[in-house]
């Protein structure tokens, strides 16, 4: 049986997680002499022999450079390439391939949108808003913006639940606003925003709207039509894919007005030393050579993830979500931090008996993965008044023994720590 | 992999209850750590009466291992001069890092032997060392905080 047709007859059949935690090679190893348990996708995705096969498939048969030649194998890798691009622009929704390009990640993309289109278009006294459970990657690139045109940058606060209310943000909207970026699901709390609404009231005041969806884009459905962003913003390796490709969709009429990012080949139709003409969309955006093989292996990583039922998909990571918060709490002295009721994949802790880190690596030695620090959002550590966290991330292929598994190693935190 | 030989019973208890955990009075220098991995932070204040350390304590909040190993460093260079605390984390750092004999020098190190188990968890080196660079900066009086980056 050919692996796209064990694909296709899964589209019909309710998630089968024990069926599909074959698929990922890394899943089956042992750690110190435990089976692995992998509970860090909020970090990475482990792959899918799809995917592996299609970064290695590149190498071995297609590899050439794209665009740039006739020859059989640029017209394969050409093809593999801006199909992949086709791809993503379906599972985005976005209407034209010319509004995705290509990046090395979520936080390129984000740089990309801050250097090209806000460094151009803010001006001294604009406002920026973003909110205070950011990914740092959402939040250096604005700064560095505002500080080089004199723009300042806006804060919404969260919750002590970890939630960014309608209140909040319309309290912080202003009429200097011109750009909202925020996380369409936070990577420390797990929180789902309400994005859809914030964005309309961002609309409202004229401001354009970047999404950074990379904890979203495998957990919750995204549609850049029905929510109207202006950009959105993800990473392939945390959507099962490969590590050093991403995307960013842009609103086409916003891409056409925006200056180039980085300068080099392809990213132009002609070159003479009085005058560049740039390239069209979207390749006036991606200059050099990029990750062909990042690109192609995300593809497949959207067509191994989308060839699921989403919705049963969800309904799974939702029910081991479920059993995870309630196992956690039920765990003596341990304390949730993040409790926004509209939560995917990420439950991070504090235990009394033992700093994050302890924890971090008693849990390894059991098996366990899991994340510890300030997951690169010291200003929600800040809130809560805490250095860092513990945080165990789900993906698709986890089941609620994982979570088992988990909490078992805590219990020896418990009897070494108490 | 034995959680024991890294969190042994001396260093659980450093962890929990550190000693020379105060500011002393009077100090004259300062040493900020700061682990940005994890949030182990430390600040360290002690007295220098020529080349003696007279005087040693510290404030801090972090993992156990970056607490204990603060706190039994402390211990360690308390009364010493510049140079012997200097020789003890050299001896130190060659141990967590599982340098090659390093091994054999543990007598020399007392108490500090205990991290010896570090050198299995090299993710853990840097809460190790924290305390030790901390220390360094305050020596010199160097203006900006230690980090372990």
């Amino acid at each position: 049986m050919t692996q796209a047709s064990t694909v296709a007859a899964s589209k019909d059949a309710p998630f089968d997680v024990l069926r599909v935690r074959r698929d990922f090679p890394a899943l089956h190893q042992e750690v110190h002499g435990k089976p692995l348990v992998y509970l860090d996708s909020a970090a990475t995705t482990l792959k899918p022999q799809v995917v592996i096969d299609a970064v290695a498939d590149v190498y071995a048969r297609d590899c050439a450079n794209i665009h740039r030649a006739v020859h059989l194998l640029s017209q394969r890798a050409t093809a593999q390439y801006e199909g992949a691009r086709e791809t993503a622009r379906a599972f985005l929704n976005a209407n034209s391939t010319h509004e995705v390009i290509f990046t090395r990640g979520t936080t390129e993309s984000i740089n990309l949108v801050a250097q090209s289109w806000a460094r151009t278009f803010l001006q001294e006294g604009d406002e920026v808003l973003i909110t205070e459970l950011e990914h740092h990657s959402n939040i250096v690139p604005w700064q560095i913006v505002c500080d080089q045109v004199g723009a300042e940058l806006v804060v919404v606060p969260m919750t002590d639940r970890g939630e960014i209310t309608r209140e909040a943000f319309e309290e912080q909207l202003s009429s200097r606003t011109r750009l909202v970026a925020m996380a369409h699901v936070s990577n420390a709390l797990g929180t789902v925003l309400p994005v859809a609404g914030l964005i309309e009231l961002a609309h409202e005041k004229g401001a354009v709207v970047l999404l950074d969806g990379a904890q979203a884009v495998s957990h919750v459905p995204v549609d850049v039509q029905e929510l109207d962003c202006d950009f959105y913003a993800f990473s392939g390796h945390k959507l099962y894919g490969p590590t050093g490709i991403g995307v960013l969709y842009g609103r086409e009429r916003l891409l056409e007005g925006m200056p180039p990012y980085q300068g080099g080949g392809d990213m132009i139709r002609s070159v003479t030393f009085a005058e560049t003409i740039y390239n069209d969309l979207p390749y006036k955006f991606e200059a050099g050579t990029p990750n062909i093989a990042g690109a192609i292996g995300l593809g497949a990583a959207i067509e191994y993830f989308t060839s699921f039922d989403l919705h049963a998909l969800h309904a799974h990571e939702s029910a081991v979500l479920r059993h995870a918060t309630e196992s956690l709490e039920s765990v003596d002295g341990l304390r949730l931090i993040g409790t926004a009721p509209d939560k995917v994949s990420a439950a991070s802790f504090l235990m009394d008996a033992a700093h994050p880190h302890d924890i971090g690596t008693i849990v390894d030695s059991e098996g366990v993965a899991i994340r510890t620090g300030h997951h690169c959002a010291q200003p929600v550590m800040e809130h809560f008044e805490i250095a860092a966290t513990a945080r165990a991330s789900l993906g698709l292929y986890n089941t609620t023994e994982d979570v088992d598994a988990l909490v078992r190693a805590l219990q020896k935190v418990q009897e070494l720590f108490g | 992999m034995d959680l024991r030989e890294l969190y042994q019973e001396v260093i659980l208890d450093h962890g929990k209850n550190p000693r020379n955990h105060h500011f002393p009075e009077p100090h004259n220098r300062e040493g900020r750590g700061y682990n940005p991995l994890c949030g182990d932070k430390i600040t360290l204040r002690l007295q220098l009466d020529g080349a003696q350390i007279s005087d040693i304590g510290f404030v801090g909040q972090g993992c156990a291992i970056s607490q204990a190993s603060c706190s039994t460093m402390t211990e360690a260079v308390k009364g010493k001069t510049v140079q012997d605390a200097e020789a003890l984390f050299s001896k130190f750092h060659a141990m967590v890092m599982g340098e090659d004999g390093a091994a054999d020098d543990f007598d020399s190190l007392g108490k500090l032997a205990v991290f010896a188990g570090v050198r299995e968890f090299p993710m853990r080196v840097k809460c190790a060392t924290l305390g030790w660079h901390t220390l360094n900066q305050a020596l010199r009086n160097e203006g900006s905080e230690a980090t372990t980056e």
